[in-house]
């Protein structure tokens, strides 16, 4: 890798806002963004399907025009950059192959824009776990291959800055591990490796950092660590009373949540207690009670809670 | 720029598409050029005709419009081969790694243009000598003169050649404004072989009109090698001047690279 300054490294979204279309079919897909990435980590571009996610990376690439605000890398706008993708390693969501060449042929392609040998191709593949594959053509491949081959291009050249878009989609368990572990390592040479996906499990163990997105807003962005601080207690509650324990809920006026997925109906969660409070609230009340577990929150309901859109129609 | 080249080059040697055309075109010309040249020589005696044309063609007229048959019937290849160059990347999404390695759009075009105009010089030099190898087998066989000691019929060779070049930059720079493979496909076979030929016919029934008609690119294309089968078969007028030709061609594509470079090169890549 070339020693880069740090600085050279981050990767800055300044007020990013961009509308698809005009009139009433404009869709504003980014919508005043702003965050930064620091090298050295990996930070986790999160949010759901639609949120802007792959809009902000192609705006970062210079492949969409923002409507205002805009994107740098090191300070630099990316085709202001020398030899850009030298500097910033892409894949895009989007599978870009030609099905009729070969693995090894895609990256022999655009291996004399960055300057590397023609043999960088097969270390790649090597690097990637697709060497056997390297003669054979692209058409055939699954999406894990596909993925990994477009991994593959983002090294050619050994860049700093790594952008890469749901690259954990198609991949099975053992590949989404293996992932882990490959940008894990890469962030561990002092690499910025900001990674998008619209799950926040297939990344929970990979990322250091997360920038929370959702129609197109930042709705959080911290370490991953004061995510954990934003998980709300549950407690999971169960009555043949159903209603002695609605009463006593409204009475206490404690936050409920659906019941979980599978659980009987007439289940209830309560938000923010723990079982201790709620068991001997119900006790005082004189409620029989079936079931009584309490959980720690899980970060995926964080992401979901943050991502949700409000009744009134804005962004919690 | 140099790298841009290569790598255009590369994209268009890693895949089928290039000799798969090149191979249909060759067979393609060998028939159509051993056709003619039996038809414009043997015909009227094999058909008995009693009444025969007006005159008969010079053998300098029959092998100018064997030899350039490409020009007139084959110029669809080179176009085709041009046209895909923006379109299959745009397809196969490989328009985003390609703006990603080089984001200068205008120098992918730049790029696009050069290779395509080294393709066009391939295509050019395999289609007309096909036409050469295959109609002037004929000839010779039929004991037809085929003129191929004469420097005037190496010249045709070479401009017919130097005609489906120009051909293959037509279709670069079609390809960057219609960047639908379908769309393009469809209109190159759709212009070349019903709209131009039935506007050069319709035109060539008015004086002025058929001043007008040398302008289209078939016309233009044709003037350029002076051969052309719509001449030869007495419709759709005269040719430009072999150079006014070749310029015209390229008025079509410096007008359609801008207008590509102005739309479809500034678009978003999404
Ligand atoms: N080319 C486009 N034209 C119109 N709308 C678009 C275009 N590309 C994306 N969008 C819209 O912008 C929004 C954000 O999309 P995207 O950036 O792909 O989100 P994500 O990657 O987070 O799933 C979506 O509503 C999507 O439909
Ligand atoms: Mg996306």
């Amino acid at each position: 890798m070339t020693s880069t300054a740090a600085a050279d490294r981050s990767v800055r979204v300044d007020h990013l806002t961009k509308i698809f279309g005009s009139g009433t079919t404009a869709v504003r897909a980014v919508d005043d963004l702003s965050f930064e990435v620091g090298p050295g980590r990996v930070t986790g571009f999160l949010g759901p399907n639609g949120a802007g996610k792959t809009t902000t990376l192609r705006s970062l690439l210079g492949l969409v025009r923002p409507t205002s605000g805009g994107a740098t890398i090191g300070g630099r706008r990316y085709d202001e950059l020398e030899r850009p993708a030298a500097v910033v390693g892409a894949a895009l969501e989007a599978a870009s192959f030609h099905p009729g060449r070969s693995a090894r042929d895609h990256l022999r392609v655009y291996a004399p824009q960055v300057g590397v040998p023609d043999r960088r191709a097969d270390d790649v593949l090597e690097l990637v776990g697709l060497a056997p594959a390297a003669d054979r053509r692209v058409g055939g491949f699954s999406l894990g291959m596909r993925q990994r081959l477009a991994l593959a291009t983002t090294l050619l050249a050994d860049p700093p800055v790594l952008l890469l878009d749901e690259p954990a989609n198609g991949l099975d368990p053992e590949g989404i591990a293996w992932l882990r572990g490959f940008l894990r390592s890469l962030a561990a040479q002092g690499r910025t490796v900001l990674v998008s996906s619209h799950v926040l499990p297939e990344v929970e163990q990979t990322v250091d950092d997360v920038v929370i997105v959702a129609h197109g807003r930042l709705v959080h962005a911290s370490p991953l660590a004061d995510l954990h601080r934003l998980a709300r207690r549950r407690v999971r509650v169960a009555s043949p009373d159903h209603a002695g324990l609605d009463a006593l809920v409204h009475r206490a006026g404690w936050a409920t949540a659906g019941p979980d997925a599978g659980a009987p109906p007439g289940d209830l969660v309560v938000l923010d207690q723990d079982a201790a409070t709620v068991g001997a609230a119900a006790f005082e009340a004189g409620l029989v009670l079936h079931h009584l577990s309490g959980q720690d929150g899980s970060l995926e309901d964080v992401f979901l809670a943050l991502t949700r859109p409000a009744p009134d129609g804005t962004v919690a | 720029m140099r790298a841009a080249l290569l790598v255009e080059t590369r994209k268009i040697t890693s895949t089928r598409m290039w000799w798969l055309l090149l191979v249909v075109m060759a067979g393609y010309m060998a028939l159509l050029a051993a056709g003619l040249a039996w038809a414009l020589t043997q015909a009227d005696a094999a058909l008995g005709a009693t009444d025969g044309p007006a005159e008969p063609l010079t053998p300098d007229a029959v092998v100018r419009s064997v030899y350039t048959i490409a020009v007139s019937l084959g110029y669809v290849f080179p176009l085709l081969i041009g046209g895909l160059s923006y379109p299959s990347e745009v397809r196969h999404q490989t328009i985003t790694p390609t703006y990603l390695f080089e984001p200068r759009r205008s120098v992918v075009l730049a790029a696009k243009l050069t290779t395509g105009g080294a393709v066009g010089v391939l295509f050019g030099l395999v289609g007309t000598l096909t036409c050469v190898l295959a109609g002037g087998g004929v000839l010779a066989a039929l004991g037809e003169p085929t003129m191929l000691g004469e420097p005037g019929t190496w010249r045709t060779i070479a401009l017919s050649a130097l005609a489906l070049t120009v051909w293959a930059l037509v279709g670069v720079a079609l390809g960057s404004v219609l960047t639908n493979q379908v769309a393009v496909v469809v209109v190159v076979l759709a212009f070349t072989q019903l709209v131009e030929p039935v506007i050069r016919l319709v035109l060539g029934l008015t004086s002025w009109g058929a001043d007008l008609a040398a302008y289209l690119p078939g016309a233009a294309g044709e003037a350029i090698s002076g051969g052309s089968l719509y001449s030869a078969s007495g419709v759709g007028g005269d040719l430009l001047e072999w150079w006014q030709g070749l310029l015209v061609l390229i008025g079509y594509v410096a007008v359609l690279a801008t207008v590509g470079r102005l739309t479809t090169l500034r678009r978003d890549v999404t």
